[in-house]
């Protein structure tokens, strides 16, 4: 408890481990706040809480997912990630050990992607009110003159894409469950995106909506888009990119893959007329060579969205009621 | 994938919507129950009705056992985990659905009682050797399909004397429920609908064959298909009992003999016979008091027997008034026809069993299909020829 209690102990902590792995000039300086020249144009905000059990999972940890899933937020605004907070609230006992794994993990993802972690905060909660570490985030960034992506743009007629293969992640992090352990090599496909964002920008300025398919997976955030849109959707479901092995687990499970969450992905809106060319802007960057158009948007009042099965039927893709829970049978 | 892709190839689905096209007499109807809720999720979820001719009409039918556990038994096992302490085990899509005044066990769960979801009995048999000094309770649900690895489970804690492990058990049969279906006023011979056959429930008929369900053609002269759950079982089956309605036939065959055989598997058969026996009667949530339809843990087991073990008080808690679901159970009524479908019951807020599981006709449907009736897409026999 005395790490949170900000005495003695905190300060060992912050200057030993966060400061020692996250050193960037605006956190060295040590004050309550950073202070930064603030850039022209449109800035962009956002927060996140992350809760992920395991803390540590094929393809990732708490760490990285928490410094990817909020650069990926700012980029979904067609936005330049610029500096992240970071709170972190520990259960007393969570060894030090895990901390510091879990913190180089962060210090790595950010230095990767350019962004730095420029102030944060440490809370100690009593053991058996936490669940090892919980780690609050926040991101600013600035968003290119010209680009105007809102997730209320989509129109009849546009086409919709996806960056990649769907559900790595939910399943990666489902495979290392308590008692749901087997046998894959599903990686979480966790990944910060705002270098294919600016890749695609800057192919497609006129880019409608770009969203990251997590907690909810496609299904999800396709309802949300037509909802923020008052749109309609048809997809094909053949033309979604999705492992095999993902499949399978799915199957086995008796969850929807559309349902299953990812870190690393993107949907995005363009005008039919750029869809092509946007396309092949995604494909050239790494994280988007699997990047596929699954579907156009519609004009329906009603907002469904509709999938035309690879069966060759028709079925809505509705939003999903709470969490997937595996049917018996 | 493999066992999985290859039943659901569209071009094999566009050539079989041709045969159910040719051979259906567009003069008459086909009113075809799939008794099971894998079938009724099937159909919906790859859209199998766009393919079939407007005069066959799949009739969804009670085969879901989340959907058809009366509200008493979900009060009685949340009242295990919130009265008595236990460790209540119990699957996934159980802990959703609604007891009485909007409960349910993962409200209980949230509530601070201790549910847990396991995906095997053995889940539940692990947790009660970690934990020797808690009451550990299995909420057993299902079919004959989950009936097996329960007999085992405690048939195991027997052999090791596992003293804080029990089971709930509502484990339930299918042949009693297809035969209170076709007794019921509503269907049987004076009734307003006919079903004209089933597609029977082939993961059952792994356990028990195809044998038990000889009733359904000799006694109500009603066509029976054992008919696997992938989207190209259901239509291959609706052909086989498209062909045998034309010809006048009504007899058991078999669609899934890729797994089933006529007398099923013995050894789980023996096994589930050793260690639990016929119930006098059991409530299905919708239908009402079905005659010898579910099993009970029998005297010899009576010690790993949670109903005697814990003081289990029945609920006399019904269905919500106004629900349809005991017609629609039967295939007489469509979601679409109940006043509560879509308004105050959906998957988030369920009141009645069909809208409880994703297996049940009514949720099915709105999550599936309701854009159908939304000025949608249905898809013209043509189009999918």
């Amino acid at each position: 408890m005395s790490h949170g209690g900000g005495g003695r102990a905190t300060a060992q902590l912050v200057a030993e481990l966060f400061m020692r792995h996250l050193d960037n000039p605006l956190l060295n300086q040590g004050n309550d706040q950073a202070c930064f020249p603030a850039p022209s144009g449109r800035m962009v905000m956002t927060t996140d809480g992350h809760v992920v059990s395991p803390l540590l999972f094929p393809g990732g940890d708490i760490g990285s997912l928490a410094v990817h899933g909020t650069i990926n937020d700012v980029a979904m605004a067609g936005a330049r990630p610029l500096y992240l907070s970071a709170a972190f609230i520990l259960e007393e006992g969570f060894p030090l050990a895990d901390l510091e794994r879990i913190v180089i993990s962060m210090a790595e993802a950010a230095t990767a992607a350019g962004v730095s972690i420029v102030t944060g905060d440490t809370k100690v909660v009593e053991a058996g009110k936490g669940d090892g570490v919980f780690i609050a985030t926040t991101g600013v960034g600035v968003v290119p003159d010209g680009i105007e992506i809102s997730g209320d743009r989509a129109e009849a007629g546009d086409t919709i894409l996806v960056s990649g293969n769907i559900g790595d992640h939910g399943i990666a992090i489902l495979s290392k469950r308590e008692n749901l352990e087997f046998e894959t090599e599903i990686r979480s496909d966790s990944a910060a995106l705002h270098g294919l964002v600016a890749a695609m920008v800057e192919a497609v300025p006129s880019i409608h909506c770009l969203r990251d398919p997590t907690r909810g997976g496609l299904g999800t955030t396709l309802n949300e888009l037509a909802r923020q849109s008052g749109v309609g959707m048809r997809v094909r479901e053949d033309a979604i990119p999705i492992k095999p092995d993902v499949a399978a687990a799915c199957e086995l499970l008796g969850i929807d893959p559309l349902y299953v969450a990812n870190e690393g992905k993107l949907v995005a809106i363009c005008p039919a007329a750029q869809a092509e060319r946007l396309l092949s802007a995604m494909r050239c960057h790494p994280l988007g060579r699997d990047a596929s158009i699954i579907g156009q948007v519609v004009a329906d009042e009603h907002g469904f969205v509709q999938m035309e099965t690879g069966f060759g039927g028709q079925r809505m893709v509705d939003w999903p009621a709470g969490e997937q829970l595996p049917r018996i049978c | 994938m493999k066992y999985v892709d290859e039943f659901r190839r569209r071009d094999l689905a566009r050539g079989l919507a041709r045969a159910i096209a040719a051979e259906a007499d567009p003069a008459r109807g086909y009113n075809l129950m799939e008794f099971c809720g894998g079938h009724t999720h099937a159909i919906f979820r790859f859209g199998v009705q766009d393919l079939m001719p407007e005069n066959l009409r799949f009739v969804h039918g009670p085969g879901c056992p989340v959907c058809v556990l009366p509200v008493a038994r979900i009060e009685n096992a949340i009242e295990l985990a919130e009265r008595h302490g236990v460790i209540l085990c119990t699957y996934g899509d159980m802990m959703r659905v609604p007891a009485g005044k909007r409960r349910s066990l993962l409200k209980a769960k949230a509530g601070g009682a201790d549910v847990r979801m396991v995906y095997s009995t053995q889940d539940a048999l692990a947790i009660a050797r970690k934990a020797p000094e808690r009451q550990v309770v299995f909420f057993a649900i299902g079919f004959e399909t989950t009936t097996p690895p329960t007999a085992l489970a405690i048939k195991q804690a027997a052999a090791e004397g596992l003293e804080n492990f029990s089971v709930f058990c509502n484990h339930v049969l299918t042949p009693a429920a297809i035969r209170h279906i076709l007794e019921s006023p509503e269907v049987g011979e004076q009734g307003r609908l006919s079903i004209d056959g089933f597609l029977g429930p082939s993961h059952v008929s792994s356990v028990i064959g195809s044998r038990p369900y000889a009733f359904v053609a000799e006694a109500y002269r009603r066509p029976i298909v054992i008919a696997g759950f992938e989207p190209l079982d259901v239509m291959q089956s609706a052909l086989m009992l498209i062909r045998q309605l034309n010809e006048g036939r009504h007899e058991v065959e078999n669609q899934y003999r890729r797994v089933v055989t006529p007398e099923g598997n013995l050894k789980a058969q023996a096994l589930v016979a050793e260690v639990l026996t016929l119930r006098r009667s059991f409530e299905w949530r919708g239908l009402g008091p079905v005659p010898e339809s579910a099993l009970e843990i029998r005297e010899s087991f009576a010690a790993f027997d949670a109903e005697r073990r814990f003081d289990i008080t029945p609920s006399d808690r019904g269905d919500v008034k106004g629900c349809l679901c005991p017609s629609i159970l039967r295939g007489v009524k469509k979601p679409t026809d109940c006043k509560l479908f879509g308004t105050v019951c959906t998957p988030e807020n369920p009141m009645g069993s069909c809208m409880v599981s994703s297996e049940g006709a009514c949720a099915a449907y709105w999550t599936y299909g309701r854009f159908r009736d939304a000025g949608g897409t249905r898809r013209k026999r043509e189009q999918a020829a």
